[in-house]
């Protein structure tokens, strides 16, 4: 499964690009104007660079003046925003969601991850030994991660139903109390942490399988040789040598945490009160959540969660640069 | 004695994938049962007496809805090939100048929430009178998938064989020759991946549908699903229904290009 094409063409791809950088003088290329070469490559890439221009810079860009103008709807409309410099940020920082949404995140992100890494990782090792079912299991695996979240969340909404929901009806069943899962301000944080672990088990295990497969088996034969029961030879060699590929798994789970909105808007809709409400949904919220959007303070939070998502995005970038240098 | 072990380790394998799966059968056991019977207590576990309200209602309303996604996800999957195939190749093979720090930008685009991009769009498609319409929702869409895309596309178009390129251009083809002769042809399942991922995401999106679309007169499953909880939330059965329904195509999917999704999510994430 994993020496696909893509897989293969992942591998070449620092090589190539190393490889040839050198056979061209670099004195000589940047002498000399666009060669015809260079132009057929801009041309090649030229759709791409207005895509980015047009559909990203641009977009971004406009997010950032909604975060230092007042935008009301009505200077959506007319365009006359008044400018108001980083007040919107000085707002978001004193209101009084701003540290229960930040607690929020820090628990939603940390709680998902630590789950789905731990899970994913026990799973990725129970099938790394080929048996009989095993490849086919592991594509059953794949469908949480498949489905459209929205499905996803709304079938968990109705699991966790708190009059007729099956969760709660196994809980009374066992002779506990039933729990109102999604309306109570205790457990909603819990509730969607639940469902979040559940959606991102799969991109764990197909991940942590895969760096599974390039550790040699002539390592675990040699272990078990030297007598290493299947415990210690989990913490002595497969933990060590999969330390690149989980930081790499943990950074992207961090970087896709923090944006998610569609599970805990579908759940619980950030609520009850702000129970849970992350950054991202706060920032949604304010701006297309209620009946009179809020663009501004939207923004502004939408920029905030952009700087923590890039911390965490150049922390991967360097782990990988890292890795791909010692390999 | 192994023989014994591989046995208990299927059993279990199942009792694993059963537990995961769990809450994807309650949603099809759910979109079967009677009314009446979903507020039961014990609820009901199998659908011994099964009922097609659901799918009924599913075909009587949500059609128009199915093919607003349908298309959208096409819409989608064809801009995509036709931005990132081309910038593929002039990343990986035509050794475009500043193409590090372009593959560093793409990188970057990858992190940014989408609910950013959302407020953004907004603004600007407010501008342009492009809100509730299906050529913005796809556009808004193809941004989850075109960084990818491009990525994907570099690190397998970096894997073709230089000789091919030049015994290519001996034969006096140019670039757009080569690349449509040759570079495109051997690129077949990187295509397929990058279009089965960009199907997948503009299928199952959310958060543009609810925030570009939100008034539209055609708007996709996703978006109506969600209307659906929002109005009717005694008849879970049909609700559960076009869940399952909006679920086929990553069923699907996952049965015919199983090898093309593992590929994906691995090409994505690991570099090793």
């Amino acid at each position: 499964m994993t020496s696909t094409p893509a897989d293969v063409g992942s591998r070449g791809a620092p090589r190539g690009a190393a490889g040839t950088t050198p056979a061209v003088p670099p004195g000589g290329r940047r002498r000399r104007t666009l060669s015809s070469s260079q132009w057929a490559a801009v041309g090649f890439a030229a759709p791409l660079l207005v895509y980015l221009v047009l559909f990203y810079a641009y977009p971004l860009w406009r997010n950032i003046d909604l975060s230092v103008h007042d935008y009301t709807i009505r200077a959506f409309v007319q365009g006359d925003a008044e400018f108001v410099g980083l007040q919107n940020y000085v707002d978001v920082f004193s209101s009084s969601t701003f540290p229960t949404a930040l607690w929020n995140t820090v628990v939603f992100t940390f709680g998902s991850i630590a789950f789905q890494f731990t899970i994913g990782l026990a799973l990725a090792v129970f099938f790394r030994s080929s048996f009989r079912l095993s490849s086919t299991l592991r594509a059953m695996f794949l469908v949480p991660w498949l489905l459209p979240l929205i499905v996803s969340a709304s079938t968990w909404a109705w699991m966790l139903n708190s009059e007729n929901g099956i969760v709660n009806s196994v809980i009374t069943a066992f002779g506990g109390e039933q729990i109102n899962w999604l309306t109570s301000p205790d457990t909603a944080l819990l509730s969607v942490t639940i469902a979040n672990i559940w959606l991102g088990i799969p991109f764990n295990l197909v991940i942590l399988y895969s760096g599974l497969q390039n550790i040699p088996g002539e390592v675990y034969e040699a272990a078990s040789l030297d007598g290493a029961g299947p415990w210690r030879q989990f913490w002595s060699i497969t933990f060590p040598l999969l330390r690149p590929v989980s930081a790499i798994t943990i950074l992207l789970g961090l970087i896709y945490t923090l944006k998610v909105v569609d599970v805990i808007w579908v759940m619980t809709t950030g609520g009850p009160g702000d129970a849970s409400t992350t950054l991202a949904i706060w920032s949604y919220r304010e701006a297309f959540g209620t009946g009179q959007p809020d663009f501004s303070p939207a923004a502004a939070v939408g920029n905030l969660l952009i700087v923590i998502a890039l911390v965490f995005g150049f922390l991967h970038l360097r782990l990988q640069h890292r890795q791909e240098a010692s390999s | 004695m192994t023989e014994r072990k591989v046995w208990w380790k299927t059993a279990l394998g199942v009792l694993f994938t059963a537990l995961m799966l769990f809450p994807v059968y309650w949603m099809v056991n759910v979109s079967f049962t009677e009314t009446r019977d979903l507020r039961a207590d014990p609820p009901h576990w199998f659908p011994w007496d099964p009922t097609f309200e659901g799918y009924e209602a599913v075909f009587a309303q949500q059609l128009p809805a199915l093919g607003t996604s349908l298309l959208i996800g096409l819409g989608s999957v064809g801009l995509t090939v036709v931005i990132a195939a081309p910038a593929g190749y002039a990343l990986a093979l035509l050794h475009l100048r500043g193409g590090r720090t372009l593959n560093f930008l793409l990188l970057v685009a990858q992190m940014i929430p989408a609910v950013v991009m959302a407020m953004g769009f907004y603004a600007v498609y407010n501008n342009l009178g492009l809100l509730n319409t299906v050529p913005g929702l796809i556009v808004a869409d193809s941004t989850i998938a075109v960084p990818f895309g491009v990525l994907l596309f570099t690190a397998f178009m970096s894997g073709i064989p230089r000789e091919l390129l030049q015994a290519a251009r001996v034969d006096g083809a140019g670039a757009w020759r080569t690349f449509v002769a040759i570079v495109l042809p051997m690129s077949r399942n990187s295509i397929l991946t990058v279009s089965l991922f960009a199907f997948l995401w503009a299928w199952s999106d959310f958060i543009f549908a609810s925030t570009l679309n939100r008034n539209g007169d055609l708007i996709p499953i996703t978006l109506s699903i969600y209307h659906y909880i929002g109005n009717n939330t005694t008849q879970w059965n049909a609700i559960m229904a076009t869940a399952v329904v909006a679920s086929i195509p990553a069923s699907i999917l996952l049965v015919v290009a199983q090898r093309y999704v593992a590929a994906g999510v691995t090409a994505g994430a690991v570099k090793d």
